[in-house]
């Protein structure tokens, strides 16, 4: 999953301890704590033993939660619509079963994964005032969301757990002041009729719209608040909690284990990580040819598209470019035979001798055909992924490569989206908001889910997907493999689609698409 | 406040002794004329000084029918109570700097929250300086005779001396961290309201609204909030300032400010007579409120100011009762007969509504929810809000001379709040005469014993600085008795945590 970062590789059997006792909490307890509740306040840093490899791999995996979390919201998607979209996603990178689900070690090790990952990332995210506010604010509606979908009695158990200072508004006391309690809360006829007692600058919002009644600094909070009054509890906590960090985060460095992973936890931030899995390809549903990448480019995404076009303008690409390119064709599937077959006829302008000599190691390089024992054992280089392409230096003039959401100005972008057919101006509009942002994976998947909104209506009625293949991509071989399925739905699923030969598949494809695109 | 708010305005040379404070000062032109309303945007936290700055003369007493003209040309020269011999008689003899040192300090001995404490000066020649912070009363004594500013106003304590504020590497690192809640009332938010004066000018009728807005701010800061330590000062021309010191008041971010003033804040209904967003049931605050404000009604507002008494002005009324029907009936009643005042159109509304004269979809219920409104609209305090949002707003001293009128901007003793009477507050160039006739008068005394009274309790500021006296040896007392209680908490953990 790190291959394409920079960070060294990490002995799994060195052990990280989140040692409290270099920080400031000083009631830490040093062994593995029990976890009674599904929920967690996150007061306490773990403290149990953790191997390298599970303190990061968790950490990614919830941080791939917050990412689709944040999507979600770049995208407006209303509070029902987050938390259908986030259900698979939650349940496939970070699953929390209540205690009745799920009792035992397999229940406490969800726990405990939840725990650590939290801890990790607020470790990752101190570094900053801009990280810091982002991951609290997510982190704050990851525990809402998960909040809400608590089991009734076991919420009452962890909400009833929390060092929090409010009391229960007792019989006696709410009788002498029924009346003003019902006035000051809102409180109608059929509601229940109880409060909470709390210092009123633990609920600013409802003192400033005069929700709560006030008697000597004490506010009396109606039970209906209580939910949000624990959420924004949590946030609070959480930032204080960061700001601490943040003080004590140069100390962290000290440990070098931990460092590297934490600097590619919060570059990771920028775009989430993914990883390049065998399954991008298409493989096992036709074999791509030299021929047909003409036809399958209008599958690529626009980082690939761009560098297809100059390809075939200039019958030549730079270094970075060909690289870039010849990994995502060789994710896509294309063999090495036909990759060569490829560069050598769009090379066209480049005699045999020359192209042998400068170009063909490289490409053989690329597949792990030739150089050192780890490149070959490792197939050669891991096609790059979204984060990579944004967060490595910027192309110079001449060169192509990388991602046009954040390569191009504004202006040139929509040039480059309308001369590969997107003109849809509603969307053109979504997609400078979106860079203007700096949100530019969102960009890319807000045109990806244009151009195939009509199969994607489809496969989400008839659920003929599981929901965890319809996330924010986050690849540019999740984007073709996607795409192509999508224009392929049809033949994939009564198994038409034969070896593809030629632009057979294209002329099948703008066919279909010619409406969309 | 961030670095790039601050008036880094090009340094002007006031004077080569200053060269401390050279570096923050903003041109003259600046701080007067050309910038004016940047830095009014910017520190300006009282309008009622910086729209005449320097008008001629303390407004008389005016006779209730004639309205004094606010806009009265300046007066070519300086007032006699404006200038710097004045102001330095005013700091070297009479200012208590001695308790306004302790109010802000907390404690009898110097501590952060007064050497770290802002506070910014306005300098005759009008120039604003910020950022000035004391280690010791006497310092602050001293600059101040030496300077003798036109007014200064108080700052928060801020995380370095703000004097340090530029050999910080992090901008970000210079932060407030502490501050009274202030707030502001002033008699121009009333003048849609008010008959008998407007702008600048005050009259014992309108002086009744700041009584009113004293009386219920004052109560929901104490029975709702439980602060205990709430400091009313007269703003020097026509209004108040309330400064609370509570520890619990000082250390509230700016969520907590914002929310506690918009708490207090009524949204008022706007002139086309659109519901005010009052819920009902009333807030029990609004509830106490009202209950409160009802008997000033009847008289401050119905009989003294009169509010609807012409045909045009009853319109104002009208645009306030939300039934077509009723409104008809009243317009066709007072037509007939003009010349009704406010109390008689006041009881008009039940009269004609109890005649019938409602729509079939108005009810009595929702009449008498209207009249609240209306009350509410009359009575209601109009707090300066933004004033009260803020760690970082700057207000102005207690204790000093405002300098449009030369009076002293004495505290306000809450237990007698009705007597208050702004037009007996002394000026500064009268507290002067004050001491010389006291000389004059104890020739015979020896200079022993007329040592034993100090200059201020010569003079009619005694019963205010006496008052303010109390009031922070209360202050103090409360802080350190908290403060033990504090330190007897920190050591029972302190024990804990070396066991473990
Ligand atoms: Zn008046």
């Amino acid at each position: 999953m790190l291959a394409a970062t920079a960070a060294p590789r990490i002995d799994a059997k060195k052990r990280a301890v989140l040692d409290p006792r270099k920080r400031q909490f000083a009631k830490a307890q040093y062994a593995e704590c029990e976890y009674s509740h599904r929920m967690n306040f996150y007061t306490t840093p773990p403290t149990g033993d953790v191997s390298l490899e599970e303190f990061e791999e968790w950490g990614i995996a919830r941080l791939k939660v917050l990412a689709e979390l944040e999507a979600c919201q770049f995208r407006n998607k209303s509070p029902a619509e987050t938390e259908e979209y986030m259900k698979p996603v939650l349940d496939k990178y970070m699953r929390l079963s209540s205690t009745g689900a799920r009792s035992g070690e397999a229940g406490q090790l969800e726990r405990k994964r939840d725990h650590y990952s939290h801890w990790t990332l607020r470790l990752a995210f101190s570094s900053t005032a801009d990280l810091r506010q982002r991951f609290a604010r997510l982190e704050a509606q990851l525990f809402k969301l998960r909040l809400q979908h608590d089991n009734a009695t076991e919420r009452k158990e962890f909400i009833a757990s929390l060092p929090m200072s409010w009391e229960v508004v007792g019989e006696e006391e709410k009788r002498l002041w029924l009346d003003d309690l019902k006035a000051a809360t809102g409180c109608r006829r059929d509601d229940d009729e109880s409060w909470f007692k709390v210092e009123w600058e633990k609920v600013p919002e409802l003192v400033e719209r005069r929700q709560c009644l006030l008697k000597r600094g004490k506010a009396y909070v109606h039970v209906r608040e209580q939910l949000s009054m624990v959420v924004n509890e949590f946030s609070r906590t959480l930032e204080s909690g960061l700001e601490l960090a943040a003080r004590h985060l140069p100390r962290l460095d000290e440990d070098n284990r931990l460092g590297p992973i934490l600097h590619h936890l919060s570059q990771s931030f920028v775009a989430p990580d993914a990883g390049y899995s065998e399954s991008s390809s298409i493989g096992d549903i036709t074999v791509p040819t030299a021929a047909s990448i003409d036809g399958l480019s209008q599958h690529f995404p626009l980082c690939m598209q761009n560098l297809h076009r100059e390809l075939r303008k200039n019958s030549h690409l730079k270094h970075f470019g060909r690289l870039q390119y010849t990994l995502f064709l060789k994710g896509i599937g294309l063999s090495l035979q036909e990759c060569i077959v490829f560069w050598r006829k769009s090379f066209k302008l480049i005699a045999d001798d020359k192209f042998k000599s400068e170009y063909l190691y490289n490409i053989r390089h690329s597949y792990g055909d030739v150089g050192g024992d780890a490149n070959r054992r490792g197939r050669g280089y891991t096609p790059y992924s979204c984060q990579k392409l944004l967060t490595e230096a910027p192309p110079s003039a001449g060169q192509t490569h990388g991602c046009p959401y954040r390569t191009y100005s504004p202006d040139n972008l929509v040039g480059l989206l309308q001369s590969v057919g997107v003109s849809d101006r509603a969307l053109l509009q979504g997609v400078r908001e979106d860079v203007g942002k700096q949100r530019f994976h969102i960009a890319c998947n807000r045109v990806f889910e244009h151009a195939h909104r009509g199969s994607l209506k489809k496969v989400k009625d008839e659920n003929m997907w599981p929901a965890s293949e319809l996330d924010t991509i986050l690849h540019p071989n999740t984007y073709f493999k996607r795409s192509f399925l999508l224009k392929n739905l049809g033949n994939v699923r009564s198994g038409d689609l034969g070896v593809v030969g030629g632009d057979g598949v294209g002329t099948q494809e703008s066919a279909a698409g010619a409406g969309e695109l | 406040m961030e670095d790039s708010d601050m008036t880094d305005a090009p340094a002007a040379p006031l004077g080569n002794e200053e060269e401390e404070q050279v570096t923050d000062l903003p041109t003259p032109q600046d701080a007067t004329a050309g910038a004016s309303t940047k830095l009014e945007d910017m520190f300006g936290d009282d309008s009622d000084d910086d729209d005449d700055e320097f008008s001629s003369s303390a407004p008389a007493r005016p006779a209730a029918s004639s309205q004094p003209d606010p806009q009265s040309a300046p007066a070519p020269s300086k007032p006699r109570y404006a200038e710097p011999d004045t102001l330095r008689q005013f700091y070297s003899r009479l200012f208590p700097f001695r308790p306004l040192f302790q109010w802000l300090n907390h404690s009898p001995t110097p501590q952060p929250d007064f050497q770290n404490r802002e506070f910014a000066f306005v300098l005759p020649g009008g120039a604003y300086i910020r950022y000035q912070s004391f280690a010791s009363a006497d310092l602050f004594r001293k600059q101040c005779i030496q300077m003798t500013p036109e007014r200064f106003e108080i700052g928060p304590q801020y995380s370095i001396n703000p004097r340090d504020r530029k050999t910080l590497r992090k901008a970000s690192a210079f932060r407030p961290v502490m501050k009274e809640l202030v707030f502001d009332i002033d008699m121009t938010d009333y003048d849609p309201i008010r008959t008998c004066c407007s702008g600048a000018a005050i009259c014992p009728k309108c002086w009744q609204f700041i009584t009113m807005a004293i009386k219920v701010v004052d109560a929901a800061l104490r029975e709702d909030f439980g602060f205990q330590h709430i400091l009313w000062v007269y703003s020097g021309r026509r209004g108040a300032h309330a400064w609370i010191s509570d520890k619990r008041a000082r250390e509230m971010d700016d969520t907590k400010r914002r929310a506690l003033a918009n708490y207090l804040v009524l949204v008022s209904g706007n002139e086309q007579g659109k519901k005010t967003g009052i819920k009902r049931p009333l807030h029990p605050h609004i509830d106490r409120s009202l209950k409160i404000l009802n008997p000033y009604f009847q008289t401050d507002v119905l009989a003294d100011q009169d509010p609807w008494h012409s045909a045009e002005r009853a319109e104002k009324l009208l645009a306030l009762l939300p039934d077509k029907t009723l409104t008809t009936a009243l317009q066709k009643k007072w037509d007939s007969s003009p010349n009704r005042s406010s109390n008689q159109k006041w009881s008009d509304i039940d009269t004609v509504a109890e005649a019938g004269n409602l729509s079939a979809t108005f009810t009595a219920k929702q009449l008498v929810e209207a009249k609240q409104d209306i009350r509410l609209e009359y009575t209601y305090p109009r707090l300066d809000a933004e004033v009260s949002k803020k760690l970082n707003h700057l207000l102005k001293s207690p204790f000093v001379v405002h300098p449009g009128t030369g009076r002293v901007c004495v505290p306000i003793d809450t237990r007698s709040l009705e007597d208050f009477d702004p037009f007996s507050v002394p000026t500064v160039t009268q507290l002067l005469q004050e001491i010389d006739a006291w000389d004059a008068e104890h020739v015979g005394m020896t200079e022993e014993d007329r040592a034993k009274v100090q200059d201020w309790q010569r003079t009619s500021l005694k019963p205010y600085v006496e008052y303010f006296r109390g009031y922070v040896a209360g202050l103090l007392k409360a802080e350190s008795a908290a403060g033990k209680r504090g330190r007897e908490e920190e050591g029972v953990a302190g024990s804990e945590s070396m066991e473990f």
